[in-house]
């Protein structure tokens, strides 16, 4: 999984494939991350909350 | 990528000699602590690197005929070390050694998907349903060589490799570079009271394999000798065993044909 | 009892009837965890597996609930790329509908593998070039997609809301819901075909090997297709079953239609992608290998794998069913439509266990036999178990959540009814759904 592990080699499969993994994985973990921060930024904000 | 001086260990069986004693099985069993249970029956439930196989032209009497085909790994080169069941392995657990041409199992990293018993078309690969038990005392006489397998993983014929590993080291404490064709073979080789097994390099024309039959290193390896075959040469497995018999039915029998492909195809 | 937590406007059972219910289906999970007990303590002899079949049921309806859970990518893929606005109705129920097929997915895979203790060596030890490798990978990752995509509406229960933090968050996670969604769009297509790719790859089983593009066969499009193509008919299909246990309309017809005409010009081309596959594989790479057609379906016992299986699922499960989805009429009528949703569904069923266990059940080697299988009750009660699983999660999520944007539309509460029922809030209030209210002070 990680290139330290003795059967990774640099080869276009492996680039390839844990190009898309990590590609996924940022967008995944940047919108999550994004989205706490700013429900975070919101509540301090005391922004409407609930509107029930 | 193969290098020049890379061996490539293979088999060659010859179908005219096998009587179907099955002494490379035990061998086999006995080399390389195969497990097994009390109750047997269930040969799809067994573990059983080499297996012989029955044939039969599945003619009336008199014409009857029948012939025994051991059947190892036939460790499968495919294209450029792309065997069936090494290229779907998610673990790396499996591996085709470019240096000896021989397909590896690694049973501490097999975590058991059994996906290359799915791949492997010649039923070769062989699962631990069952933690290995051997009855008391049997244990003391399990080859020191070999590792014992747990339950949950697939295992496999593996060429007897610590036989290879232990010429080697041999040679090598004698100062030697090479291993000579006797110092290793596998133990079903050596127990085959017919001599229908030889064993050794491919790639080595000095070896008795090699002249047996001629591999067409041009042509994906199939023999030259017209007696010779492999099994399921179609698929592309581009397997190192290879079997002789002089009776065309057997070697019709080691492939699949459709009905219009005449006999003549296959020689 | 439970009120408190029940959404606004909407009327659900009393609560002894609803723990009756969770109880009854819970005893049939509790068997399938029995059974998963077993299996764990000792070992995969409890199934009838063996060295011929390595792959069986499990594997199979591994493959079947992904498949079947594919209607959570397409319809998000069509809502928030394609802009399909009015799929927002239903793409609650069918992101909790993928939500459950993933999770039972991952756990089948959890206690189908030999060495459940060392499953994370495929993504420590991975080796980049088995399609099972791309599988447990986007696998997971599309889990976490389908997680943050089912959180929101979590998030959305009454007094979950009350809690600005999280009113907020599930507010923000759905402003941006569409980088998620494409981003389980993008697994979702890599993993839904790898798994098409597990058979293709197979050149030592001529009954599932299929030539491709690149490292891709042709049945890593194909299956992809076919789950864009039969996942949202098993969202359908859901919907359909659910509308009735509540007795109740959930979902307006025109958003029903929709998606299911959509569904039906997938299968449409799907069929025309599978049937030339079909062909050329029985014309052409099968025989290079020495097979006829013919001997893939042939003298096996009992023809269990008779040609039936090929024209059950082409024709019967397949161009039948689309041809009713692409035509106005047969959307229109409630038992054509639930018909042919049904019939894809079992159609992709059907593919996905023909490719498993066909494709090992058809002996290679000229001198073996056709491989036998039947499940033991081991693998059966586990394989229910998801099912069981799958119906706790939607009756929780259906009583707790707002799940359904147009049921309080659909259903309207004439006047506070029992006890239980508590004050409706002014009528004019829009239903909290999937699209909830910006915050006041946001505009
Ligand atoms: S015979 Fe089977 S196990 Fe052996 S190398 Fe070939 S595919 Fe692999
Ligand atoms: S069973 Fe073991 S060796 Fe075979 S594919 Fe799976 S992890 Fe690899």
């Amino acid at each position: 999984m990680f290139p330290f592990s003795f059967e990774w080699i640099w080869d276009m499969g492996h680039m390839v494939f844990h190009g898309g993994l990590w590609y996924a994985l940022s967008i995944m973990g940047l919108g999550l991350t994004y989205c706490i921060i700013k429900a975070a930024v919101d509540t301090a904000k005391g922004k409407g909350g609930y509107h029930h | 990528m193969e290098k020049e001086n890379s061996k490539k260990f293979g088999m060659v069986i010859d179908l005219d000699k096998c009587t179907g004693c099955g002494s490379c099985m035990v061998a086999c069993m006995a080399e390389n602590n195969i497990p097994f249970r009390e109750d047997e029956t269930d040969k799809l439930l067994s573990v059983s690197w080499m297996h012989v196989y029955r044939l039969t032209n599945v003619k009336p009497f008199p014409d009857t005929e029948e012939c025994y085909l051991p059947r190892p790994c036939q460790h499968c080169e495919g294209h450029h070390g792309h065997s069936p069941c090494v290229s779907v392995c998610p673990a790396t657990a499996t591996d085709y050694d470019m240096d000896t041409g021989i397909v590896s199992q690694i049973y501490t990293r097999c975590f058991g998907c059994r996906y290359c018993m799915a791949a492997c078309p010649y039923h070769v690969r062989q699962f631990n349903w069952w933690d290995p038990l051997w009855p008391d005392g049997m244990e003391k006489s399990l080859n020191p060589n070999v590792s014992v397998r747990m339950r949950g993983v697939v295992e496999k014929c593996s060429f007897c490799i610590h036989r290879y590993q232990l010429a080697k080291d041999q040679a090598y404490m004698e100062g030697r570079r090479e291993i000579e064709e006797d110092e290793y073979q596998t133990a079903c080789t050596q127990a085959c009271p017919a001599g229908a097994i030889t064993f050794g390099d491919l790639n080595n024309p000095k070896h008795a394999v090699y002249q047996m039959v001629k591999p067409d290193k041009k042509n994906g390896g199939k023999p030259k000798n017209p007696k010779a075959f492999r099994l399921l040469e179609r698929l592309g497995t581009n397997a190192k065993v290879y079997y002789l018999s002089s009776r065309e039915w057997v070697r019709r029998a080691g492939d699949n044909y459709l009905k219009t492909e005449g006999q003549a195809k296959h020689a | 009892m439970d009120s408190a937590l029940i959404p606004e406007g909407v009327k659900r059972c009393p609560t002894w009837q609803f723990i009756i219910w969770i109880g009854v289906v819970g005893a049939v999970m509790m068997w399938g965890v029995f059974a998963i007990l077993l299996v764990y303590i000792k070992g995969l002899n409890q199934t009838n597996m063996n060295n011929a079949y390595g792959f069986a049921l499990w594997i199979w309806a591994d493959l079947t609930v992904i498949a079947l859970g594919g209607g959570a990518f397409f319809t998000g893929f069509l809502r928030y790329i394609i802009g399909k606005d009015e799929l927002k109705h239903i793409i609650n129920y069918a992101v909790l509908i993928g939500f459950i097929c993933y999770s039972s997915a991952l756990l089948i895979l959890g206690f189908d593998v030999g060495q459940p203790l060392r499953a994370w060596f495929i993504f420590w030890h991975a080796n980049v070039h088995s399609m099972l490798t791309e599988v447990a990978f986007c696998l997971t990752c599309y889990f976490g997609v389908l997680c943050i995509e089912y959180l929101p509406l979590a998030l959305e229960n009454r007094q979950i809301d009350k809690v600005p933090f999280f009113h907020h968050l599930s507010h923000n996670m759905h402003e941006i819901m569409a980088v998620f969604a494409a981003t389980g769009a993008f697994l979702s297509f890599f993993h839904q075909g790898s798994l098409g790719g597990v058979p293709g790859v197979m050149f030592g089983r001529p009954f599932g090997f299929r030539e491709g593009v690149l490292i891709w066969p042709w049945t890593f499009f194909l299956f992809t297709w076919s789950a864009a193509a039969g996942g949202p008919c098993f969202t359908i299909l859901i919907t359909k079953i659910t509308e009735k246990a509540v007795r109740k309309k959930l979902v307006k017809d025109n958003v029903i239609e929709l998606l299911a005409k959509i569904s039906g010009w997938m299968l449409v081309g799907y069929m025309v992608a599978k049937i030339i596959d079909t062909w050329y594989w029985a014309a052409f790479t099968a025989p290079s290998k020495g097979f006829t057609l013919m001997d893939f379906y042939a003298n096996n016992p009992g023809s269990v794998y008779g040609i039936w299986i090929l024209i059950a699922e082409i024709g019967v499960c397949g161009v039948l069913p689309a041809l009713i989805l692409i035509t106005d009429k047969g959307r229109k009528n409630r038992i054509a439509l639930f018909l042919a949703v049904l019939l894809a569904v079992l159609g992709v069923c059907l593919n996905r266990w023909v490719m498993v266990l066909q494709v090992l059940a058809v002996p290679v080697l000229t001198f073996e036999n056709w491989a036998q299988y039947l499940p033991s009750w081991q693998e059966i009660a586990t394989t229910i178990l998801p099912v069981a699983y799958g119906i706790i999660m939607i009756s929780l999520s259906y009583r707790y959540l707002p799940v359904f944007p147009q049921e309080r539309e659909l259903n309207p509460i004439e006047a506070p009814v029992s006890q239980t029922q508590e004050q409706l809030p002014e009528p004019e209030t829009p239903p909290a759904g999937a699209e909830p209210e910006p915050s006041p002070s946001g505009s």
